[in-house]
């Protein structure tokens, strides 16, 4: 409150240089995307490098006994761990056979492996209190991509476990959270050849049946698709409750207005900070600007003031006219 | 006296609409609340109205501007150097003391004189400085990829709302104050009926 005036003063000042850029008359270059340049060294680094010698990369090879000579082959692509990628994941202190037979370690690699059970996220996350996986799961099973199960959908069509990172806490650069997130939504819903192994319906044009949103591509950048498309559970960092495409959210008001319910979802770690210098929901002033959200109570006193101020200066001209006409008569 | 040709009563028509178009859309959009679901009008029904009305308002400025500076009523929108405060002033006081004591108004409309020095500075102003700014803003805040992102650590699409909402709310009390001066007239119609006809009564105040 100290420097409130003074910030206002500032800001003002800032809306003009603001709209110059806005015009194009004034561009200045302020982004500055943090990279992940940390380098993990694995205990497991010299057992998992025998499967990434092949798995890590497009192209393997081997010697063929039978024939006697080396053979070169491509990698299916859905067995292509990449070493870097992995070593950044949340999974990246474990050992392959961790998770993996410890039989992959023959080569050629026995064909029954094939069938082995893959492990779930709730078989070795099951009962942590930290992120509540068991409610995860709960919330999961409600879903709308349960029913898909099926069909081959499982945790890991969303959650890669060689590269996932959780990143709902990165709040300091809430833009780079967004794009992660909508990603793993992507991979599926806008690649038809993932998205035809769950299920049999005509590929969806994303921003043909999002096209009643008004600035699509503002929307895509600022909001993830699961603040629409999920119900919010307020014990989960991240919901899982993906609703059926007739319960997504297509009020505008309910993002853009005071309650906003982005301060649940995607604001959630930040949200304590309710207001700043004046403005409801302060905490998303640091990366967006929500039309209805962020109106400020300070500005709206004083617009009120002005115009009561104008409205009574007016009534009292008024009436000092009527009082002349009266005295003419 | 004809002082307003047809181009003008068009665009005084079509500003005065759109602007009401967009006063009544931008403050639903600003005070739309989940419990109140429409303030006036529904927020997507008023971001469609709000952007239809200022691509018009726009279009239209643009028309006003070339006329001004392309006819001879660009002159009314020059403010003279030689006396402005002081007659600023003067008609300032006709209007709060004069006018109820039946003294003549002091700068009585004429066919190069159309508006009198508080006019001319309000419409100057609104004009030339309010309507840029709201529009550039309004452009910002249509297309918010060109707005910059961050300005010292303060959000650009924050800096440009503040300008929007800043001007949008001056040229509002503006229009407040334009209406009822215009009941000054003669008869509270009399110059409403000029911007209708086109010919202004020379009996106002």
């Amino acid at each position: 409150m100290r420097f409130y005036f003074f910030r206002i003063l500032i800001l003002l000042v800032l809306t003009s240089i603001s709209s110059l850029k806005a015009a194009g008359i004034c561009r200045l270059q302020t982004d500055n995307l943090s990279q992940d340049t940390s380098v993990f060294v694995s205990p497991f680094e010299e057992d998992n490098q025998r499967c990434l010698k092949c798995h890590g990369q497009a192209k393997y090879q081997y010697t063929n006994e039978s024939l006697g000579k080396e053979v070169k082959a491509l990698m299916c692509s859905e067995r292509i761990v990449r070493k870097d990628e992995y070593y950044k994941s949340n999974h990246k202190s474990f050992s392959c056979t961790d998770c993996h037979s410890a039989d992959y370690v023959n080569f050629p690699h026995p064909g029954e492996l094939r069938m082995e059970y893959k492990m779930n996220c709730i078989d070795c996350h099951s009962g942590d209190e930290k992120y509540h996986f068991d409610e995860i799961a709960a919330e999961y099973q409600k879903s709308s991509h349960f029913k898909l199960e099926e069909d081959g959908f499982s945790c890991w069509k969303c959650h890669n476990p060689h590269t996932y990172k959780i990143s709902e806490r990165n709040v300091d650069n809430l833009k780079e959270t967004i794009r992660y997130d909508n990603d793993i939504c992507l991979s599926c819903h806008s690649d038809f050849s993932r998205f035809q192994l769950l299920t049999d319906r005509e590929e969806i044009n994303l921003i043909k049946k999002h096209d009643w949103l008004p600035n699509q591509a503002a929307h895509v950048a600022n909001v993830r698709c699961i603040e629409c498309h999920t119900s919010v559970n307020n014990n989960l960092p991240v919901a899982h409750f993906i609703k059926p495409k007739t319960e997504a959210v297509k009020l505008c008001n309910e993002c853009h207005s005071q309650n906003s319910i982005l301060m649940a979802s995607l604001y959630k770690f930040a949200s304590k900070e309710q207001r700043r210098d004046g403005f409801f929901n302060g905490i998303i002033l640091n990366e967006s600007y929500v039309i209805g959200a962020n109106r400020n109570e300070y500005l709206n006193l004083l617009s009120l003031i002005i115009f009561i101020g104008v409205v009574g200066a007016l009534s009292v001209h008024i009436w000092f006219r009527i009082r002349k006409v009266r005295n003419n008569y | 006296m004809y002082l307003y040709p047809k181009w003008i009563r068009l665009w005084h028509l079509i500003n005065a609409l759109m602007f009401i178009i967009l006063i009544v859309t931008g403050l639903s959009m600003q005070y739309t609340d989940k419990e109140n679901l429409q303030y006036v009008v529904g927020f997507a029904i008023a971001v469609k109205w709000h952007n239809f009305a200022a691509l018009i308002l726009t279009i239209y400025y643009i028309i006003f501007v070339a006329g001004n500076l392309f006819t001879k009523n660009g002159r009314h929108y020059r403010i003279g150097k030689t006396s402005f405060l002081s007659n600023l002033i003067k008609q300032g006081r006709y209007y709060g003391w004069g006018m109820f004591k039946g003294e003549k108004h002091p700068f009585p409309v004429t066919e190069d004189n159309k508006f009198n020095p508080l006019q001319k500075i309000t419409y100057v102003l609104s004009m030339y400085v309010a309507l840029p700014l709201l529009i550039i803003s309004g452009v910002g805040l249509l297309f918010p990829e060109i707005v910059i992102h961050k300005f010292m650590g303060v959000s650009g699409l924050l800096l440009t709302d503040l300008l929007h909402i800043i001007m949008g709310f001056f040229l509002s009390i503006f229009m407040i104050i334009h209406i009822y001066t215009c009941t000054l007239g003669s008869k509270p119609t009399t110059l409403f009926w000029g911007m209708i006809t086109g010919y202004h009564r020379s009996d106002e105040h």
